[in-house]
């Protein structure tokens, strides 16, 4: 029997999972790392211990299903989008903390939106990797310099790992380069232009690849095993969900939440607040583009009620104890804690907990943050329905999240849409998977995946549409409220 | 510290340590709970880290020093949070779906019921409804009857034992027989007690200490659940019990 390896490389985890032929999963392995917040708006993560525990994850999934390392066909990525790490091309050694993407200490008010738009499809904003490696080059003494010698390297964190795994090829894939603002979407390769607007040299950069293909084989940790995968958590669950024709969707809760609709081989620009990005690309194949939704704060707010505040002691609590209350007595919570993300993007928003009374307990205050993620999906919903011209007929959803039933139903009656979830929820490692798969020929073709897909639940719309109409018209002056309330 | 004869001195030992973080405001560090015990400082540790895994101490990952946890304070509500115990079971009760062909259903026993916390739908596409939330009759279905089986009061189910059909076990001696078959071979079997045509299997899931806090099962047609001898077929019991391992490992660590 042999299997597939996925690294799950997330923003609050690292997951390993070995997967079978059919799709299931073998076993699972996770841990969480420190997120550091150095000052306020500042969010950074240690990659050499990220780069440990991928390391230990790798052999404890293995060890876990008693499986060997020949039994490993192969081992794909999918990991955190835009969060930056640069590190010392002589000792492997990070230069500073990466600095992850819900990180706002960049300004991204200075850059031409419609230059960025038409080469990367991308809104400006602190989001994006390019200024925060341009941020790092000039508040580090020497390293523009040493950048400029080819000293220094950047890579997402897919980089980031393949390099440590292979003992040094740099190497990305076109789904993590196009969230960089540097890759031309039309051509999928570094772009001059902006190279030289962000003052980047282009000696630090890795080398654009495909999504599916192999990259080389393991160095270490599983020596010989081959790399075949690497691809954006979100895309991964895109591919994860066999979202492959045109029109289709899903929605991914995890850290943030992730709308993406694939929209075939030609990139489709948003006149809706939506990112246009690089879907996946398997081997020499044409790109597949999506549109995107990105939504920053979703289980991270749950996340942020239980460290920041320690209403609860485990996420699941959350919904514990929103099930104390039968609504949210008014109160509402808009989570701009990084901006606001798709389809508003403002960068200069902050949290607001609006609609206070003695009356709302932290019942209510839970209730509310639950909604924040679902109203937060009906605004991408929305954004794509009017982009696409069509309306979403139902919602495929995965991440953890998705382990809160109360949650799901409160998206169906948001969107008033059926919601389903598919059989494996960890999406983002099937994804990464699958891609590593199909490169090494373990699954043959896409068909052969889509017949592994089945529904595992689905969530009914059951909120009368007027209470839906008012509760959405107080979220929108919520919303209005977390811009009002902008950084100066 | 003195011990009496008869009685078990790591659990002295335990209490004491509790009692100690309970009444300090702030958090203790290894040495101070060992000097204020007169305990060696490995043994103090020893008993911390055995009280964190039980969820009775917290230690701050910062500062490694230890307080009383929140799973002392939460004592009466049964060992684990509903939502968080669908949390961890959710990759197992996907994979056992997707291997049986089965649905898939977690219960909890709450008032003498099953409620079901979490629920998979048979990996056929068929249209189906969520359970989640719904409370089934322990004494006619496997998840209740495991469930019944390891519970040390509910064994006796108050009321009556209502029939659902003509095999449902609805006199006490008989269920307490297949209740003590249940503890014997970890998992238990309903064949038409609750549905006409339909079985289900279950088994237990535990934390630790071997406390039993839910039970996962499969639920399908009768004849594919078990054989023409009514006896549930072995490798559909191998995947359930194996999912309940597997979810009881999750919800240990
Ligand atoms: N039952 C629940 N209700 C609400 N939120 C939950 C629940 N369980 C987990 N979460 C939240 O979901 C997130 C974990 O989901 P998941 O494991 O998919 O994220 P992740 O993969 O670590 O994140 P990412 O990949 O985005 O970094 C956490 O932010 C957590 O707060
Ligand atoms: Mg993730």
């Amino acid at each position: 029997m042999s299997y597939v390896l996925a690294i799950d490389q997330g923003t609050t985890s690292t997951r390993c999972i070995l997967f079978d032929r059919r799709a299931t999963v073998v076993s699972v392995v996770r841990a969480e790392h420190p997120q550091s917040y150095p000052r306020p708006g500042w969010v950074e993560h240690d990659a050499a211990r990220i780069w440990r525990d991928v390391r230990r994850l790798m052999v404890k999934a293995l060890r876990a299903a008693e499986v060997e390392p020949a039994q490993v066909a192969a081992i794909g990525i999918a990991s955190q989008r835009e969060t930056t790490v640069l590190w010392d091309r002589a000792t492997g050694v990070p230069v500073a903390p990466a600095i992850v993407w819900q990180d706002t200490r960049v300004d991204a008010s200075t850059i031409d939106p419609d230059l960025l738009k038409s080469r990367t499809g991308l809104p400006p904003a602190t989001y994006f990797s390019a200024l925060k490696i341009q941020w790092l080059l000039n508040h580090t003494p020497g390293l523009r310099e040493r950048a400029e010698r080819g000293e220094v390297l950047f890579g997402t964190m897919d980089s980031w790992l393949i390099w440590n795994l292979t003992g040094g090829r740099h190497l990305t894939d076109v789904t993590n380069a196009s969230r960089t603002m540097l890759m031309n979407l039309s051509d999928l390769e570094w772009d001059p232009d902006l190279l030289r607007t962000f003052r980047i040299p282009r000696a630090m950069l890795p080398e654009i690849r495909s999504s599916s293909e192999v990259y080389g084989t393991a160095e270490t940790v599983l020596p010989g095993v081959p790399i075949a995968a690497a691809i954006g958590d979100q895309q991964a669950a895109l591919f994860g969900q066999t979202c492959f024709e045109p029109g289709e969707a899903k929605c991914t809760y995890g850290t943030g939440g992730f709308l993406l609709m694939n929209t075939g081989t030609t990139p489709v620009r948003s006149s809706h607040g939506l990112i246009t990005t690089v879907g996946y690309r398997i081997g020499s194949e044409r790109p597949v583009y999506a549109l995107e939704g990105s939504i920053a704060i979703a289980g991270s707010l749950v996340q942020w009620v239980r460290d920041g505040l320690g209403l609860i002691g485990t996420a699941s609590e959350i919904e514990t104890l929103a099930g104390t209350v039968r609504d949210n007595g008014g109160c509402y919570i808009v989570p701009a804690f990084s901006g606001l993300f798709a389809p508003y993007w403002h960068s200069e928003a902050r949290g607001v907990i609006v609609g206070l009374t003695s009356y709302i307990t932290k019942g209510h205050l839970a209730r509310a943050v639950l909604e924040a993620t679902g109203w937060q999906t009906r605004d991408v919903v929305d954004a794509m329905n009017a982009d696409s011209g069509l309306a979403l007929t139902a919602l495929n959803v995965d991440g953890g999240m998705t382990a809160d039933n109360l949650l799901m139903q409160i998206v169906a009656d948001f969107l008033q849409v059926p919601v389903v979830r598919p059989m494996v929820a960890e999406t983002v490692s099937l994804g990464a998977a699958y891609a590593a798969g199909l490169a090494v020929d373990y699954w043959s073709d896409l068909r052969d995946l889509r017949a592994n897909r089945h529904r595992a639940g689905s969530w009914k719309p059951a909120l009368d549409s007027g209470r839906r109409a008012t509760e959405y018209a107080d979220w929108r002056r919520a919303v209005e409220c977390a811009v009002l309330f902008s950084r100066p | 510290m003195s011990h009496v004869p008869g009685m078990i001195q790591s659990i002295e030992r335990s209490s004491a340590v509790l009692r100690l973080l309970a009444a300090d405001p702030d958090r203790l560090r290894v040495k101070e709970v060992a000097d204020a015990l007169g305990l060696p400082k490995s043994t103090a540790h020893s008993i911390l880290r055995t009280l964190e895994h039980v969820g009775f101490v917290e230690q701050d990952p910062r500062t490694a020093r230890y307080r009383i946890g929140r799973g002392l304070l939460d004592l009466g509500t049964a060992g684990i949070d509903a939502n968080e115990l669908r949390g961890r079971a959710l990759n197992w009760a996907d994979t056992l779906a997707a291997r049986s062909g089965e649905e898939v259903r977690l219960g909890v026993l709450r008032d003498g019921l099953v409620l079901v916390v979490h629920h998979v739908f048979r990996p056929d596409d068929s249209a189906q409804d969520l359970d989640t939330g719904v409370r089934l009759p322990a004494h006619a279905t496997a998840l209740g009857k495991v469930l019944l089986a390891y519970s040390a009061t509910a064994a006796a189910p108050a009321g009556g034992l209502d029939a659902y059909t003509r095999r449902t076990v609805t006199a006490r001696e008989p269920l307490a027989v297949e209740l003590a078959a249940i503890r014997a071979r970890g998992w238990g079997l309903s064949a038409e007690e609750w549905r006409p045509g339909l079985a289900g299997i279950a088994a237990p899931v535990r934390t630790s200490g071997g406390l039993v806090v839910g039970a996962i099962g499969i639920a399908g047609p009768v004849e594919r659940l078990t054989d023409t001898r009514r006896q549930a077929r072995p490798a559909l019991v191998e995947q359930v019990v194996a999912a309940a391992r597997s979810i009881s490992r999750e919800v240990q660590s």
